[in-house]
């Protein structure tokens, strides 16, 4: 059984200008110990579907489908049932290490927190936990520090602190949100490497949502690439880059400049994402495709698997697209 | 030989911090965001300047264009030293030097329409101009940078964060100016629309013989864009030279850190690189170390390093370090010792 299985998952938001359909129909799943990249752009709906998952939603958003984890529904669950799940089974860490860190308590207050809510441990138990985790994740004198406050680490460490406290209770799950989207590439670099490292160490699964190709590329083994609130192509990580089967794939790594191979001009994707605003029909990537066919604006062949353990949902077959 | 379009010299911005709970005679603790950087700028070159953040790269540009105060010299073209002249002074050049910012929405003004942005440099540096020649100039100047010249009433929000960007480009183009100072342009937008403005930057210099300063943390949109690239470290230079040179044979143990935790859209080539691990973080640039910035992060640092700094040597390929040379060569030595 998959650890975490999504059916056909919906999350529209109702706002003053209308509903927005940020999520439209998403099916997945992942194995214990597998890392899943999801890329796409803002808007791409990515983040929206793991605060679904996590029942995280904006209180305007409405989550339709299953949400299966170990097992068990989570989907709209109660907060009883949520919220054991949430601390135990499923880790999260979000982009901004600033704002999601409470300014106002000590790292080691919010870091006991958890064990102390959910573990019921001592206080002194947790806080050896709490400094061993620290130092796991690779914060220099780790117990020096645990009683100072979030804004005396720089944004690095307080992304560790943030790692630290998301697998305090060894979650089977982690799910990143632009982990280092806000940090340097040498920062970066580290945190990637510590995440794999504490991926094969407490074997958990990871989904790592993020614009950023290169990253996905070092560091998943599947990924699905999102736009418009729907998945054009998910497949194991190594064809993706060397042969992409989606117009939209494709675009995106012609677009990126690299630093290994010299630059000709940039392929860039012509047009705007597009407003979730209206109800989308059709395949949402059609009014920037260069393979556009009348059918595209009026339908979108459902995901499908065109070689083994890749699925594409395109109206035109891979060969036309040469 | 052509004359640089601008020459600076040991460029330093000093800022005083005084702490909280500092008595009012406590002399102020001095941050030196920029410590004595020097390059010079061909016409029509484009000169990339890369570093992590809090390396100084925003605050050098902001610098040269007096937005900051600055010591040492900027040099014109025409043998002006841009650091010493009066504001009043800095006006004649300001139409020269122009900026683009990096959020793209945050820097227009949101009760301005589109055209009143656009032409409002046009009409401060060019007063005489009447109203049908300033709204042909907007107009044209819409269409080169790829907005509809139908546009030209509506207000920012109703922009894309890349059109955004592109307005903001055709407000500083407007003006005809020689050099363009881009901080950060393309950071906050999505990649498909990042390769579009990179391809109408690099379109609009090419027709227009801009020189372009180019400052990003990307290294792979700098080296895209650059004819030649500074590296930069707490407020230092640690490597010049042409991008070609730069990124295919980095001297300084820094580049080659930096370089090589890039992360390369391409799996096989990601799992076979090799990383080479900074240790720790960026020293506080209040107390920055002795000597070289970078000796206590730096793998083949010595006693020398902590000793004195190292001068950029002169050349073509410029390198601040006491022992540079290819990673290769290092890692050899590394493996033989």
């Amino acid at each position: 059984m998959a650890l975490l299985d999504i059916k056909d998952l919906r999350v529209q938001f109702r706002t003053n200008d209308g509903v927005v359909n940020a999520v439209n129909g998403i099916t997945l799943s992942l194995e214990r110990g597998g890392a899943l990249g999801i890329v796409g752009e803002s808007g791409s709906g990515k983040s929206q579907l793991a605060f679904a998952v996590m029942g995280l939603l904006a209180k305007n958003g409405r989550a339709t489908g299953s949400v299966s984890f170990d097992g068990q529904e989570i989907l709209n669950a109660p907060p009883s049932v949520i919220n054991r799940v949430r601390a135990n089974k499923i880790g999260m860490i979000f982009q901004d290490p600033m704002t999601s860190l409470n300014s106002y308590m000590r790292v080691s207050d919010q870091m006991m927190e958890v064990l102390l809510h959910h573990k019921g441990m001592s206080k002194d138990q947790a806080a050896k936990e709490c400094v061993r985790m620290l130092d796991a994740v690779k914060i220099p004198d780790a117990a020096g520090r645990f009683r100072l406050y979030p804004h005396e680490f720089s944004g690095g460490m307080r992304q560790r602190v943030m790692i630290a406290m998301a697998l305090l209770c060894k979650p089977d799950l982690l799910i990143a949100d632009e982990p280092t989207t806000a940090l340097d590439v040498t920062v970066q670099a580290q945190i990637m490497q510590l995440l794999g490292d504490l991926r094969h160490d407490f074997g958990m699964a990871t989904i790592l949502i993020t614009h950023d190709l290169g990253v996905v590329a070092g560091f998943c083994d599947e990924v699905m690439v999102m736009y418009g609130g729907q998945v054009m192509e998910k497949s194991p990580v190594d064809p993706v880059f060397a042969a992409p089967s989606h117009p939209y794939t494709r675009g995106l790594l012609h677009a990126l400049p690299r630093v290994d191979q010299e630059g000709e001009e940039l392929a860039s994707i012509p047009g705007t994402p597009p407003n979730m605003m209206r109800a989308p029909k059709g395949c949402p990537f059609a009014p920037r495709c260069e393979f556009e066919i009348d059918r595209c604006t009026v339908a979108l062949d459902p995901l499908t698997e065109f070689a083994p353990g890749r699925f594409r949902a395109c109206n035109r077959p891979v060969e036309e697209l040469a | 030989m052509t004359i640089p379009l601008l020459k600076v010299e040991d460029l330093r911005v000093t800022f005083q911090i005084s702490r909280e709970g500092d008595m009012p005679w406590t002399k102020p603790l001095q941050l030196h965001a920029v410590g004595g950087v020097s390059f010079e700028l061909m016409p029509g070159e484009t000169l990339g300047i890369v570093g992590e953040s809090g390396c100084g790269k925003s605050t050098l540009a902001r610098a040269i264009i007096q937005m900051v105060p600055a010591t040492g010299r900027a040099v014109w073209e025409d043998g002006v030293d841009l650091l010493s002249l009066s504001s009043r002074e800095m006006l004649k050049y300001r139409s020269d030097i122009q900026m683009v910012f990096q959020d793209p929405l945050a820097s227009l003004n949101p009760r301005m329409t589109v055209g009143q942005i656009i032409a409002e440099p046009l009409t401060t540096h060019h007063p005489g101009l009447s109203k049908d020649e300033v709204k042909l100039r907007v107009k044209a100047m819409m269409d080169k940078v790829g907005l509809l010249p139908n546009q030209i009433n509506r207000y920012p929000h109703e922009f894309s964060g890349g059109q955004c960007q592109r307005i903001g480009i055709a407000r500083a183009l407007i003006v005809e100016p020689k050099l363009l100072i881009c901080d950060e342009p393309v950071s906050a937008l999505d990649v498909s629309i990042q390769a579009q403005v990179i391809n109408l930057l690099m379109k609009l210099q090419r027709e227009l013989g801009l020189a372009m300063i180019f400052i990003a943390h990307d290294l792979s949109v700098v080296k895209h864009i650059s004819d030649r690239v500074m590296v930069l470290y707490l407020g230092r230079t640690m490597e010049v030279a042409t991008s070609g040179d730069l990124y295919s044979a980095p001297q300084h143990p820094y580049t080659q850190a930096l370089l090589s935790a890039v992360p390369i859209p391409d799996p096989a080539a990601e799992r076979a690189k090799r990383m080479i691990p900074l240790e720790g973080d960026l020293p506080s640039p209040l107390r920055p170390p002795s000597g070289c910035v970078f000796r206590t992060r730096c793998p083949r640092a010595e006693a020398r390093c902590a000793a004195d700094a190292p001068r950029l040597n002169p050349g073509d390929h410029q390198v601040a370090c006491h022992f540079p040379g290819p990673l290769a060569e290092f890692r050899k030595a590394m493996e033989e010792a």
